[in-house]
């Protein structure tokens, strides 16, 4: 039982560690590509009345960043609430053989109500 | 009422604010002094985080740091936001779920070392202190700006302010003044920030505004930042928006220097220390949301304000005559902000490209006295002129502080610029001084020198430690070194190359030795202190360009530190025996979903 733990756990950080890396992924794309490297070539398109290029250094790089640490908050709330779930699920199933009908029903209600 | 009237009354109702708020948050246990209990909601976290973040450097310095600065001030948008990100997503939800107070505390856990413990407590000391004295000094600057005091005696009331309600409250005290702080800076910031926008562009929004059409002036109708181009360009200076002002700075410097900033803003102690003050791991996460929220109202207003008033400077101030300038013009030159040096003796400001005299404004005085003024009754420097036909000396701090003038805003805005800027020097210096306090009390003398004592012991010397760092810190306010400006890149430095890779490899691998994590930390610092020591302080005069390695200024060398720290790190972990069994275990589990997560989302 305790090695399915483990390899619950390893699973929900190896999807932790994709969220955080395609998310720094975005992170440096708008910074250090779009507002950094390829300003110079950018600058070349207009968004409204901005430079495009410099647009990203000076205003669309940190509406990004704030997007980006407003949609990790969300994901990893999901992600907690669906591995408890789930550790949830595993416990009250090694709790089966030794339960009657009735506590399954309970159990599972409790299941939707945490 | 008149300004100095409404600036007291500002200035008064706000610290009587901060005192209230002092009393009622008493605490009496540890707990309450490191982390505030450990029970402050996200979103007031976030406000106290831009607080404790938003400085008298960015609340008065920034807008103009740019204004002057065009396209490549934006790595101090991006480095000093862009941090966040990596806070959120790579430190503070498992620096929560460790479960220590402080960052020193941390890194002595998980390394399972008193040296690494004592490096870090050095760190946090020493740039906490760097921080905290341009604090200081720029409270007792907005008192004698504002309120016509002498700036000692500004720093002292700044300095009684802060001992009262850091030694009272601690962490508690800080964090609820700092949710007043955040609001009186904010509304300071953008309330003349919206007037100027309506004025120039018609849009109400600064941010939309800064791409929007002139709307009166001679150049009506066009973009505010084409005006902006084309004024750079009869000037003689590169475009506004232009990359890398024309070639002045090289990409790869400008890259440095915003990785510097963006990995040094995640590894500074006091603005993760914030992230310890909240209940879950889930508040955690969602505090630096709301602080990333509530900085970036600031961030993205500051490049706005900075080009309307370059702008309004320019088209001002250039080719006027002297006589016919502004009551603005010569309220700022009487307080030591403008120079206007009239090379051509035609009467008329010309403004361009190079600086109009050597460095910082001396100026002349009268046999008895007062201050020497030339035939249209400007006032004289005794700086050495130089050969550019510029004639025109700007503090870069005007840009903020001269705003509501420019833009005819009452009284009551200009006052209220002054709390802000007061609130936002008070708020960091807070969040610095407890640093220092929980570093000496928690972590040298409970951790290291006594841990026998009790908790009231601990307590008292944590107040004692907050007490005595007021103290030091106003003393480098009244008494400030001459390299203050030379060792913020310090600061930045080395959080960037000591704290960051250590905690991050502390989380994101189990294996990470002590020995590796000393020999990585200490790496960094030496190799960042080395090069900033020897380009600012030993060889100044060959700190240019070519003398740099890879053409990275010391201001960017941090991010080389980091580096180095990872690398080495990484490369020691690989021949050193790995952690000790429960060490590694505490590691697994900081990356656990937590319960506690769970229920607080149902709530």
């Amino acid at each position: 039982m305790s090695s399915t733990r483990k390899s619950r756990a390893a699973a929900y950080w190896k999807k932790n560690l994709l969220v955080v890396a395609g998310l720094l992924a975005v992170w440096f794309t708008v910074s250090y590509l779009l507002g950094i490297v390829f300003v110079e070539p950018l600058n070349a398109s207009k968004l409204g009345g901005f430079p495009l290029g410099f647009w990203f250094a000076h205003q669309g790089s940190i509406l990004v960043f704030i997007v980006l640490i407003f949609v990790y908050c969300i994901v990893m709330d999901r992600l907690d609430r669906a591995a408890i779930a789930a550790e949830q699920r595993a416990e009250t199933q090694a709790a089966e053989p030794a339960a009657n009908a009735l506590h399954r029903s309970d159990a599972s209600d409790d299941v939707r109500h945490s | 009422m008149e300004l100095k009237g409404w600036t007291y009354l500002f200035v008064g109702v706000t610290f009587a604010l901060y005192l209230f708020i002092a009393l009622y948050t008493r605490v009496k246990s540890t707990k309450g002094f490191y982390v505030a209990g450990q029970g402050v909601p996200a979103v007031f976290n976030g406000m106290a985080t831009g607080a404790d973040w938003m400085s008298a450097a960015s609340f008065i310095s920034m807008a103009g740091l740019i204004s002057f600065m065009g396209y490549t001030g934006g790595m101090y948008l991006m480095g000093w936001t862009g941090g966040y990100v990596l806070l959120a997503l790579l430190l503070a939800p498992y620096l929560r779920k460790y479960g220590k107070y402080t960052v020193p505390d941390f890194v002595g856990d998980r390394y399972y070392s008193n040296v690494a413990r004592g490096v870090a407590i050095f760190c946090a000391i020493f740039i906490s202190f760097t921080y905290v004295a341009g604090q200081m000094r720029g409270v007792g600057v907005v008192f004698s700006r504002f309120l016509e005091v002498d700036i000692d005696v500004g720093v002292i009331l700044g300095m009684a302010i802060v001992f009262f309600y850091a030694t009272l409250g601690g962490m508690k005290g800080i964090t609820w003044t700092q949710v007043v702080q955040y609001c009186v800076l904010i509304m300071a910031f953008l309330i003349p920030a919206i007037a100027i926008s309506l004025e120039m562009t018609g849009s109400p929004i600064p941010q939309v505004g800064f791409g929007g059409e002139v709307q009166s002036g001679p150049n009506a109708g066009r973009k505010l930042l084409e005006v902006i181009d084309s004024l750079h360009r009869d000037l003689g200076f590169a475009e506004y928006t232009a990359a890398f002002e024309g070639g002045k700075k090289s990409m790869v410097d400008v890259f440095a220097i915003t990785l510097a900033l963006m990995v040094g803003t995640a590894g500074l102690p006091h603005v993760i220390i914030r992230f310890y003050t909240v209940k879950t791991v889930r508040a955690a996460r969602w505090s630096a949301f709301w602080a990333l929220l509530f900085i970036g109202l600031l961030y993205t207003a500051a490049p706005a304000v900075a080009v309307f008033a370059r702008v309004n400077m320019i088209e001002t101030v250039h080719n006027a005559d002297y006589k016919e300038l502004p009551p603005w013009f010569s309220n700022w030159e009487t307080a030591g902000l403008i120079v206007w040096v009239d090379k051509d003796g035609d009467g008329k400001v010309d403004y361009g490209p190079g600086a109009a005299f050597d460095g910082k404004p001396t100026f002349a005085e009268t046999p008895d006295g007062e201050p020497a003024r030339g035939a249209l009754g400007q006032r004289l420097v005794t700086n050495t002129i130089s050969s550019a036909k510029n004639e025109l000396y700007v503090d870069r701090d005007i840009i903020v502080l001269a705003n509501p003038e420019i833009a005819n805003l009452p009284p009551w805005v200009v006052a209220l610029v002054a709390a802000g800027a007061l609130a936002a020097a008070l708020s960091t210096a807070a969040g610095l001084l407890l640093v220092i306090s929980s570093a000496v009390a928690h972590d040298l003398m409970k951790k290291m020198v006594r841990p026998e004592m009790t908790e009231k012991e601990e307590l008292r010397w944590a107040r004692g430690a907050a007490g005595c760092a007021v103290l030091v810190a106003g003393y480098l306010g009244i008494n400030p070194p001459g390299f203050v400006a030379q060792v913020v890149a310090f600061a930045f430095g080395l959080a960037a190359s000591s704290f960051f890779p250590l905690i991050v490899l502390g989380i994101f691998s189990t294996r990470t030795s002590k020995q590796a994590g000393i020999a990585g930390m200490l790496t960094g610092i030496v190799f960042t202190a080395g090069y900033i020591i020897y380009f600012k302080f030993i060889s100044p005069e060959l700190n240019v360009e070519s003398n740099w390695l890879f053409g990275i200024s010391p201001e960017g060398i941090g991010a080389i530190g980091m580096l180095l720290n990872f690398a080495v790190t990484m490369t020691v972990t690989r021949f050193t025996p790995p952690p000790p069994l429960e060490v590694q275990a505490t590691v697994l589990r900081v990356r656990e979903p937590s319960v506690e997560t769970l229920e607080v989302a149902e709530h």
